[in-house]
């Protein structure tokens, strides 16, 4: 049961990635290309999935735009892990003194706003675009991360060979990177597989209110949009995009607890 | 307990402080302004038009007046885009939507959820159990504007037994897919969590000398088990608290219902400033309360909690 899930998570989140990838090599048609037409096509053997209301091919599109959901997801959590841990891991090695306090006391101030508003007003006053929902999306991945490392990180520094390297003349950022990181990577991992799959959702609704990827990017948040005003017309619009979020979400979820259960020590396995 | 409260409260008035402050100044930095448009305006013009909303003012004291106007009257000022509407005109006329299928999501979220994780905790490896398991698993993957269309399609255009879209009032039959849509993926993460936390609340030592002592099961989960499984359970709630006032945007604009979420939404695309300030002080304070109120609530259940 717990291997099945995994692999399937493995499956779900790698066609999403593999779709993406392949996109840059080859489409099943030019997501760019109108055909009045042909809009509104049910899935055939020229449009696998059919068409939207511009005629566009709807495969191409999803296509694309997973290259789009999964930038944005990939690079807010490189935001998230490259500022978080190590400001977590900085307040763990100064574990009560005023540094600690101050990240932290931070932290829940993040922790304190809504985030998607914030996103919202971010991408609002600098312009609705892809970079600017990453960098919204991003900071609120910052504190995320660094409540993660620090947590992880307190016990570890109690460990008697994190005592030995303090004895051997070693400074407490280098124990940090080379002693303390290794070992909480397990739990950045599975974190970084949920705030990636959060990072997919958070684009989504991003673009699905118009202030993420603007036209004529593809993106699965604005097709859900577009295709809002059609859902009885060709059903098939609206459920295609909202399948390849749900799958792909589904998938990294499957996956980060399939991880939880094969790295983190700690868990009992139920 | 009461000075733990007012010993938050303390804290809470800062930080809403500061989201006013962050948020003027944000919006303040912003290139372009409401009036731009795509003829350009005589500068005689623009500048009476910045009198008039004071934007003429150097910032600290447009800042100062901003504030004096939100602390003592409560007062977020004119909308820039509509100019015959305040902010509170559009607080008062949104919010009592948002407030009521946001109330009713939230309730079905935490009731749904923690009987299903509980049940399935109680019939651990039964089909029950994986029944629960599954249907959590795959409704946490299902964002609101995933659950809306799909609702829509089974509920308005196949069964035509529930109206598209629409509020009348809060009259039931619309007040129905919104708060589904709203409440699904919160309820499936509640069940989630609920159920890992009371399979480990029943494996601890307390439970079991509950059980030597021939307690009946029955008393064993309500007396016993039901507080300590709450504890993540309540962590959780303020995230999915404000998940779902962040999720009220995407359902306004999907079932018209007119609630403050579209206003918003507009508000960010037409520059309407104030409209924007007013909301998001609107949705920091709403998240700051309940955080509050759920440490107050987690302190009440976790005894190792001191005021």
């Amino acid at each position: 049961m717990r291997r099945l899930s995994l692999a399937l998570g493995l499956a779900l989140s790698g066609a999403a990635l593999a779709a993406a990838l392949v996109s840059f090599l080859w489409l099943p048609a030019d997501p760019l290309v109108l055909s009045v037409a042909d809009r509104l096509q049910p899935p055939s053997a020229a449009h696998w999935l059919g068409t939207d209301h511009l005629g566009r091919d709807i495969a191409a599109m999803l296509m694309a735009g997973a290259r789009v959901s999964i930038a944005v997801a990939l690079v807010a959590v490189g935001i998230g892990l490259g500022i978080g841990v190590p400001l977590g891991l900085i307040a763990s090695a100064r574990a009560g003194q005023w540094l600690d306090d101050l990240v932290m006391r931070g932290n829940d101030l993040i922790f304190a706003f809504p985030s998607l508003v914030i996103a919202i007003l971010i991408t609002a006053v600098f312009g609705p675009s892809a970079t600017n929902a990453i960098l919204a999306i991003g900071i609120f991945n910052i504190p995320v991360f660094a409540r993660v490392a620090r947590g992880a990180a307190l016990p570890v520094w109690t460990l008697d060979y994190i005592r030995a390297a303090r004895l051997a003349g070693k400074g407490r950022l280098r124990i940090a990177a080379e002693h303390v990181l290794p070992n909480i990577a397990p739990l950045l991992i599975v974190q970084a597989t949920i705030q990636f799959s959060l990072g997919i959702l958070a684009e989504a609704g991003l673009s699905y209110v118009g202030l993420g990827a603007q036209p004529p990017t593809p993106s699965w948040g604005r097709m859900l949009a577009e295709a809002q005003t059609m859902v009885t017309l060709a059903p098939h619009v609206a459920l295609m995009p909202g399948l390849a979020i749900v799958l792909t979400v589904l998938g990294l979820n499957l996956l980060g607890d399939g991880l939880r259960d094969r790295l983190d020590p700690r868990r009992v396995r139920a | 307990m009461l000075s733990y409260i007012l010993r938050r409260l303390l804290v809470a008035i800062p930080t809403l402080l500061l989201l006013v402050v962050l948020c003027f100044l944000l919006m303040h930095a912003a290139p372009g302004s409401p009036f731009n448009s795509e003829r350009a305006l005589p500068p005689q013009v623009l500048a009476n038009i910045e009198a008039k909303y004071g934007l003429d003012k150097p910032l600290p004291l447009q800042l100062w007046d901003y504030l004096v106007g939100v602390v003592t009257r409560f007062d977020f000022g004119p909308s820039f885009v509509y100019r015959d509407r305040t902010v509170n005109g559009i607080i008062a006329q949104g919010f009592p939507v948002t407030l009521t299928y946001g109330t009713i999501s939230f309730i079905v979220a935490v009731l749904v959820g923690v009987s299903l994780g509980v049940a399935a905790a109680l019939r651990q490896n039964t089909w029950i159990d994986y029944i629960a398991v599954g249907t959590s698993f795959s409704a946490q993957a299902l964002p609101n504007f995933v659950m809306a269309p799909i609702l829509v399609i089974v509920f308005t255009w196949k069964l035509g037994w529930l109206p598209g879209g629409g509020w009348n009032n809060g009259a039931w039959p619309y007040v129905v897919m919104p708060v589904i849509a709203l409440s699904t993926s919160f309820m499936a993460s509640i069940a989630r969590i609920t159920r890992s936390s009371m399979l480990e609340v029943l494996n601890s030592n307390f439970i079991r000398t509950a059980r030597a002592k021939g307690l009946p099961a029955r008393t064993i989960v309500w007396r016993h088990a039901m507080k300590p499984t709450m504890m993540p359970v309540v962590s959780y709630l303020g995230p999915a608290f404000v998940g779902m006032i962040t999720g009220s945007v995407v359902i306004d604009m999907y079932f018209s219902t007119g609630g403050i979420g579209l206003f918003y939404v507009n508000s960010a695309l037409n520059r309407d400033y104030s409209v924007m300030l007013g909301l998001t002080i609107l949705y920091g304070a709403l998240t700051i309360l309940f955080n509050l109120v759920t440490d107050v609530v987690y302190a009440w259940l976790d005894p190792k909690i001191r005021y």
